[in-house]
């Protein structure tokens, strides 16, 4: 289940508005679990979001992120029907893609 | 669940608790439904008299010697402290009535019991965080430390019943929620003119 | 050429920095600034997805499970639960009806689909918070309508209403002790007032809710469960008469309201 993104990119103006959601269990790695026994790290530490071929915003991130992370970005230019992807990879090697046109 | 809706239905008419449904009933609703987890056992759901009484919805009307005489019993069971002192350390007291835990499936039983005062009450008025179920206590102290006084607060601590029958507030003492030098300690943050609950000038 | 000036906000919300009790205008502040973008939505897809997924010894979905509006018809059915049903001869939750479904359209375990209904710490969700968040999403926007024709159903709303007062456990705590008064609050979290129509609309329709703080859907089977823990009580059971009569009393004192759910709270 982990690995799905939700990726909604719009036009407004001169900039393009991009909304994704990650289905990631962000562990900080801090917690125990019923049994008392610590739940191993497992969070996002490099996101990026992509036009087309091109990287608008690239992120590290850590243990401090929430579960299931919301990032909104917005950038300059992008038209209607061209491709916005986002893109992590986590401290477990795990990784997760998902694309959208621009609206 | 036939035999339940049968009850239901029967036992609208008067008893003297004339809102239930026939105790046995519930009883097995009960049973069948809650299973013990950790501390938290199936015991935990047999009521008490003050419990039984205290359960009529709200606007129910209750015969009025009944609840005097529970009252009353209730306030000639409180345990007074065997010392005669009623004041512990406030500083205590604080970590007491900020503490939420103690008694529940998911709480540590070796640890001590919270009071959880904040839960309902303002208290310190630096502290924001307050809930608002019970009346605020913030300034406690004005109403001084007289033996009348101090006897009034650690009843209504050891057991709110005694005074105001059916009050929503727990039975610290009465239940054994809090041990009495966690009370006295409580006390002691409730009126020390030092303790943070009294500091109201600003 | 293109400009690749961005600026971005994160929304970094840390299980441990989050406020245990924020203050309700901040979060709702917070909610604004999510909008539509709430997790669930991840819960809704795979609810669905388990829906129409064959299994058990029967190798077949749940598509033909009558929810009470007929077989495999799951718009708007939450919105009437809890209710009767003839071929159970009892009033169900959704949660129960669900394992109803399971055992006998998919021949599953009854031990195996009823042993652990809801997420502990660090899981990603349970098959019954997923398959209840995409049929509460299949109800979003319709009127709580919850059935009190047949005698059962108000024989259930009574035991509730009974069950709502029932004092109990070490502290004397009853459902009603927090919830039958308007605008108070335990430390900084308000309790809607269940006994009231307002009250209870509020707070039946939005759950099930994703919990930003345990990054998890929660149902109203779990808000139930852990206000008895919260109680000091033993664990109550998922599909139990108390269960099912507390939800009945909340639902029928809902009545008239909107179904909201999926919620998103802190």
């Amino acid at each position: 289940m982990a690995g799905r993104i939700k990726i909604r990119a719009q036009k407004k103006g001169d900039v393009t508005e991009v909304k994704a959601l990650m289905r990631h269990p962000m562990e900080t790695g801090m917690r125990k679990d019923q049994a008392g026994d610590a739940i191993p790290a497992h969070f996002i530490t490099e996101v990026a979001v992509f036009h087309g071929d091109q990287p608008v915003m690239q992120g590290h991130w850590g243990a401090a992120v929430s579960a299931n992370p919301f990032l909104g970005v917005r950038f300059a230019g992008g038209e209607p029907g061209d491709t916005v992807r986002v893109a992590w990879v986590d401290n477990q090697g795990g990784t997760g893609e998902g694309q959208t046109t621009i609206r | 669940m036939k035999g339940l809706i049968t009850g239901v239905l029967v036992t609208l008419g008067a008893s003297v608790a004339s809102w239930t449904i026939a105790s046995d009933d519930i009883q097995a609703v009960m049973q069948s439904s809650f299973v013990t987890k950790n501390q938290a056992s199936m015991e935990r759901l047999q009521q008490d008299a003050v419990q039984s009484v205290c359960s009529a919805p709200r606007g129910m009307p209750l015969d009025n010697k009944t609840l005097t005489t529970l009252r009353e019993e209730r306030l000639n069971a409180v345990v007074l402290p065997a010392d005669g002192q009623y004041l512990g350390d406030w500083q205590r007291g604080a970590e007491v009535a900020g503490n939420g835990r103690g008694l529940q499936s998911s709480d540590d039983p070796t640890k001590p019991n919270g009071g959880n005062c904040y839960a309902c009450h303002q208290l310190a008025p630096d502290e924001v965080a307050y809930g608002t179920l019970g009346p605020s206590l913030t300034g406690y102290g004005a109403r001084g430390q007289s033996e009348a006084m101090l006897q009034y607060t650690w009843t209504k601590l050891w057991d709110t019943h005694a005074y105001n029958l059916c009050s929503h507030m727990p039975r610290f003492g009465a239940q054994g929620i809090l041990s009495e030098q966690q009370l006295k300690d409580v006390m002691a943050y409730l009126v020390d003119p030092a303790s943070p609950v009294n500091q109201t000038e600003q | 050429m293109k400009t690749c000036y961005f600026w971005f906000t994160l929304l970094v919300i840390s299980l441990s920095s989050w406020p245990l009790a924020a203050e309700d205008g901040v979060f709702d502040q917070y909610r604004d600034l999510m909008g539509d973008d709430n997790p669930a939505v991840f819960v809704i897809d795979e609810g669905e997805e388990l829906w129409f997924a064959a299994q058990g010894p029967k190798s077949v979905t749940l598509d033909s499970c009558d929810l009470g509006l007929g077989p495999g018809v799951t718009a708007g059915a939450y919105a009437r639960f809890p209710r009767y049903f003839a071929d159970t001869d009892e009033v169900m939750d959704l949660e129960s009806r669900l394992v109803h479904c399971m055992t006998t359209i998919q021949g599953r375990d009854l031990e195996t689909v009823t042993e652990k209904p809801y997420s502990l710490r660090g899981d990603l969700g349970t098959e019954m918070e997923a398959l209840v968040t995409w049929l509460a999403a299949e109800s979003e926007g319709a009127k709580i309508a919850p059935e009190q024709t047949h005698a059962a159903e108000r024989a259930m709303y009574t035991l509730g209403e009974e069950i709502f007062f029932y004092r109990a456990g070490p502290h004397d705590f009853s459902c009603a002790t927090c919830h039958e008064q308007s605008g108070m609050r335990i430390r900084l979290q308000a309790l809607p007032d269940l006994t009231s129509h307002s009250g209870a609309a509020e707070a039946w329709g939005s759950w099930p809710a994703y919990r930003m703080s345990q990054g998890l859907v929660r149902t109203m089977g779990w808000r139930l469960r852990d206000c008895f823990r919260q109680q000091r009580w033993p664990e109550l059971q998922m599909g139990s008469e108390v269960s099912i009569a507390l939800q009945t009393y909340m639902a029928v004192n809902a009545a008239g309201g909107i179904m909201t759910a999926p919620g998103l709270k802190r």
